[in-house]
């Protein structure tokens, strides 16, 4: 009986000890418990290059993650990448005039997009689109410009 | 010659097939084991998982470890040392989780699974069960396999984990990078797919490991000699099916 009783213990403790390890392994290591539960509204932006953006970029307000992004799609209509970010309710303050880039975090680091304030009075809500958006700096591009004072023309924008 | 290769082709084919069909009835009574004798279940549970545990964890913090350094020395080369959280973990959940806690749980489960029941058929108590009308299949050798099939995926989270510390302790406590570089970076590019990746290779490294450990036991010679031998074959064909699995399942989800 002892024996049994130690067993079921070590047996307890065991598969206690994996089911910890394994929420540890889908929380902690991954991004995706950041968001789960809070509210959050959609807005799109349209940009002309989005480099190298992933689904479940951050999107960063003064450095401060205040959403996500859902889904990076090229719109056949308007010819231009369309990205849908989901926002934190908690901002629902955010000018409808701000703007959009996407950004570097670090010189190896993935790419995120940041919001800076405009100056309107209306607020960005569910549906609405950023205006005013900026492209991915592609280094290639830079480089070029670089060594032969010329870039491609969607570079000026 | 070309008559021997034939033969020990066909031969090889027959075992294969015999293996299928032995793990169609491991499977076919799993159900109605699983909850009728749980306490068979909870039993090989420990014996495979709990008593397991140890060498999994020492050589999951080892392994996080060398990779935390490995990971520095050569990213430090190009100051990309934050990311030694991230090398670390793909490392880690997707490839050497799955892949070394199989070959452990082979060694160290799977080679006293295969004895045991080895040596239990060499003493005849397996004849013995049939002649007092108990199914052996459903009484010894089911509740061992599900026992490996469910400890394998707890104990390959337990190296993953111990590894991510054990990795920690390198190289953020020794070596100075910095920890919140070492957590944010992981968890701003590892997505849930790549977890879901090395869970579902030690799933079925598990059954794997566990269903070979089980049929070269069940199968071996009834000698001390044929014991001996299926103890080493069930590790050697482990180890090359876990590899070849891995490979496969890899070249699946990329």
């Amino acid at each position: 009986m002892q024996q049994t009783r130690s067993i079921e213990m070590g047996t307890g403790l065991f598969v206690l000890l994996g089911m910890a390890a394994l929420f540890f392994l889908t929380t902690q290591t991954t991004g995706s418990g950041d968001f789960s539960g809070s509210d959050t509204y959609e807005v799109t932006a349209r940009f002309d290059n989005v480099g190298s953006l992933k689904n479940r970029a951050p999107v960063r307000m003064s450095g401060v993650t205040i959403g996500r992004v859902t889904s990076v799609r090229f719109d056949p209509v308007t010819l231009v990448a369309e990205v849908k970010l989901e926002i934190e309710s908690q901002y629902d303050r955010i000018p409808k005039d701000s703007d959009a880039g996407i950004l570097t975090a670090g010189l190896l680091g993935s790419q995120y997009i940041g919001l800076q304030a405009g100056g309107s009075d209306l607020s960005l809500q569910d549906g609405s689109e950023i205006e005013f958006t900026q492209s991915a700096i592609i280094i290639e591009n830079l480089i070029s410009k670089y060594l032969f004072n010329k870039g491609s023309d969607s570079d000026k924008k | 010659m070309l008559r021997d290769l034939y033969r020990s082709f066909v031969e090889f084919l027959r075992t294969f097939g015999a293996l299928q069909l032995f793990f169609m009835r491991l499977l076919t009574h799993s159900p109605t084991i699983l909850v009728r004798r749980f306490g068979l279940v909870v039993q090989q549970v420990y014996n495979a998982g709990a008593l397991s545990l140890v060498i999994i964890m020492i050589c999951g913090f080892f392994v996080g470890g060398v990779l935390g350094l490995q990971g520095y020395a050569n990213l430090s080369k190009f100051n990309a040392e934050d990311s030694v959280g991230t090398f670390v973990a793909f490392a880690l959940l997707k490839e050497l989780g799955p892949v070394i806690t199989a070959l452990l749980f082979a060694g160290r489960a799977g080679t006293a699974l295969a004895s045991e029941i080895g040596l239990m058929k060499a003493t005849e108590q397996l004849s013995a069960m049939e002649m007092m009308a108990v199914d052996p299949l459903r009484r010894i050798l089911v509740p061992r396999f599900l026992g490996g099939v469910i400890s394998m995926p707890m104990l390959t989270a337990i190296f993953s984990v111990i590894g991510l510390f054990g990795a920690h302790l390198v190289a953020v406590d020794m070596l100075g990078v910095d920890a919140g570089a070492f957590w944010q970076q992981m968890r701003s590019t590892l997505e849930i797919g790549d977890v879901w990746e090395g869970i579902i290779k030690s799933v079925v490294f598990g059954i794997v490991a566990s269903l070979l450990a089980v049929w070269e036991g069940y199968n071996a010679i009834p000698t001390a000699e044929g014991v001996g031998r299926a103890t080493t074959r069930t590790v050697v064909i482990t180890a090359i099916a876990v590899l070849i699995l891995d490979f496969m399942i890899t070249a699946i989800a990329i």
